[in-house]
């Protein structure tokens, strides 16, 4: 259940204004890729691009390819419902369905997919929470509104709705920003978890979390305002944090940016 | 380096009213003046509110202890001579069915429009279309009226036989012939009216469905429609409710087009499309320049159980609303 991702000569667009230029990776499957890199650098966009949800924003538009395994996601008759379908999604401010309980948050995707059998639904919302680590705390009110959780707890529960699917590739935009330390930590061990089974790919600000969950980090960086971003280097974490073979990337690790 | 706001060179504190920084009573005039008048004009309107009320129920008792029939259950309105009998069966029941009517038509139609231009059409499309509906909820319900009248009536009855033919047996919708200036025509007339304003406060709120919460549907794999159905719809609930009402209530209130549109008189049909029956606002427009004393305070009876329905489903609305307000987006 996991896809390696082999993107080249992307570039994304809103409407004149290019936001990222020219991109090319691998993300290599059951593993974390971190994206890291100042504000406005393109990371957001660059992750939306890889399930297709940038073209959704008006005047949203991409050139160049990604592909899935053998799969080109921007090839003619790829439908990005479907895209978006095998590669999921997580924001970064937990938007669970407000009107939805917390069982039909998790369910939304499955019922959306295709007919299931109520035990069925069931066994896999289990599963999908226990997957989340949120099942002990909202076993006893799967009936309650997904909104009335904790922020961390939501967005457990929006990774729960994520998983829940079972998608190729997870996509995650800063998941822990309006996270406490403690929720936090609670999703970077989920994080570990779920690299067993899926391929990963986390955008994130914050440096020791990059360092702690990825496997490999990719640093984008943008010659100006108002310049597309570029990713300057993807490498090992390890080697991105102790040795980064260009001097930009160290500077900005160590804080000597800008 | 120093900045204005560092505490060494602070410019002399101004002086104050009784030696006290923080407990002084230091009421500005602009403050006074504007809540003597914002308490003035709160008390002066709940005052004409009050007497408008006094003045209401006192000429209703007098009409309703005048009234020599059931006023609740008489088919017929006499409120003059020696012997008044009058009822209001009739309005109510015209008023009931023609703002029923008018909502089965406009709600779905105003939610359609509203999410196309909303989530469907193009930004070239859907701002002239937002701005023709806003236009069209400006026009007078005179004009309205007169359409009606002099085209919608004429062209109806070829729908009163198409519906004659594959209805007719429930006896709703059957159909002698005849004008078309029936209870039904009435409520199709107030759908055209109470359409603009119902589809403008839907696109509204659907336009502000947050983007976050779209995007969730998205991310799973939604289509448009699926959107709509997980994200936009439960959001909009609510508004759609209020919009509804907002639209009930013209609807209820209708004065113009339902005189110029209907052949009035005082009996219940059993069909729709029978021409006959009233509704509480046309009822008074039409009597009430000719009546005496006691006819006027007739009317204003049957004006006030038009204002006590019209609170009533505005409560029911608020009660809908606030048994789902546990799942609503305010809290996410
Ligand atoms: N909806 C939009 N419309 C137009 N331009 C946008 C939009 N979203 C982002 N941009 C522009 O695209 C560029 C990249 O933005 P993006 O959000 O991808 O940056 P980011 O690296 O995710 O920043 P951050 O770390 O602050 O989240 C920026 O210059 C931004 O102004
Ligand atoms: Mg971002």
């Amino acid at each position: 259940m996991a896809k390696r991702i082999d993107v080249s000569g992307l570039s994304a667009y809103y409407g004149s204004h290019k936001a990222i230029d020219d991109i090319s990776m691998t993300v290599e499957p059951r593993s974390v890729t971190a994206f890291i890199g100042p504000s406005g650098c393109g990371k957001s966009t660059f992750l939306r691009t890889l399930n297709r949800m940038h073209e959704v924003t008006p005047g949203g538009r991409v050139e160049g390819k990604v592909m899935l395994d053998d799969e080109n996601l921007y090839g003619s008759g790829v439908d990005p419902v479907a895209v978006r379908r095998t590669v999921g999604m997580v924001f970064q401010r937990p938007n669970p369905f407000p009107t939805m309980s917390i069982f039909d948050n998790v369910a939304a995707g499955l019922r959306l997919n295709g007919s299931y059998k109520k035990s069925e639904l069931k066994d896999i919302v289990e599963r999908s929470l226990k997957g989340a680590n949120l099942w002990n705390e909202v076993k006893d009110r799967l009936n309650k509104p997904g909104s009335g959780l904790s922020g961390g707890q939501q967005q457990r529960l929006c990774i729960a709705r994520a998983i829940a699917v079972e998608p190729q590739v997870l996509l995650m935009d800063e998941p822990c920003s309006a996270l406490d330390p403690i929720s936090t930590l609670a999703i970077e061990d989920l994080i570990g978890e779920l690299k067993e089974r899926f391929t990963i790919v986390i955008v994130t600000h914050n440096m020791q979390q990059a360092a702690r969950v990825s496997d490999r980090t990719a640093f984008f960086n943008l010659a100006a305002v108002g310049q597309p971003g570029k990713l300057v280097e993807i490498d090992e974490t390890e080697r991105i944090f102790s040795n980064p073979s260009v001097q930009a990337t160290e500077d900005y690790i160590s804080g000597r940016f800008g | 380096m120093k900045t204005p706001s560092s505490t060494t060179d602070l410019p002399p504190l101004p002086p104050q009213h009784d030696g006290s920084a923080v407990s002084g009573k230091a009421v500005r005039p602009g403050d006074r003046i504007f809540l003597g008048l914002s308490r003035g004009s709160g008390i002066a309107l709940l005052a004409i509110m009050a007497a408008i009320a006094v003045f209401l129920t006192y000429r209703s008792v007098l009409a309703l202890s005048g009234d020599k029939a059931n006023f609740f259950t008489t088919l017929d309105w006499n409120a003059s001579g020696t012997d008044p009998k009058f009822g209001i069966a009739v309005l109510a029941f015209g008023t009931l069915v023609s703002s029923l009517v008018a909502m089965l038509i406009a709600v779905p139609v105003a939610v359609g429009i509203a999410l196309f231009i909303s989530h469907y059409a193009p930004r070239k499309l859907s701002a002239p279309l937002s701005y023709v509906i806003d236009l069209l909820a400006a026009v007078p319900s005179i004009i309205y009226g007169l359409w009606g009248a002099l085209f919608l009536v004429p062209h109806l009855s070829g729908l009163y036989s198409w519906l004659d033919d594959y209805l007719g047996w429930t006896g709703i919708f059957s159909y002698g012939g005849g004008a078309a200036r029936s209870l039904f025509t009435v409520g199709i007339l107030l759908a055209i009216m109470i359409l603009p304003i119902v589809t403008s406060v839907s696109r509204e709120v659907f336009l502000q469905v947050p983007k976050m919460h779209e995007e969730a549907a998205l991310a799973l794999g939604a289509t448009r429609w699926e959107v709509i159905r997980m994200s936009v719809l439960p959001f909009g609930r609510s508004g759609i409710i209020s919009a509804s009402m907002l639209g009930l209530g013209r609807a209820l209130g209708e004065t113009m087009a339902v005189a110029t549109v209907l052949s009035p008189s005082f009996l219940i049909n059993t069909s729709l499309l029978d021409p006959g029956g009233g509704t509480f606002a046309q009822n008074i427009a039409s009597k009430f320049s000719e009546a005496d004393q006691f006819g006027q305070d007739a009317l204003i009876a049957s004006g006030l159980v038009l204002f006590v329905i019209t609170l009533l489903v505005n409560g029911a609305a608020r009660l809908i609303i606030a048994r789902r307000k546990e799942y609503s987006g305010a809290a996410a």
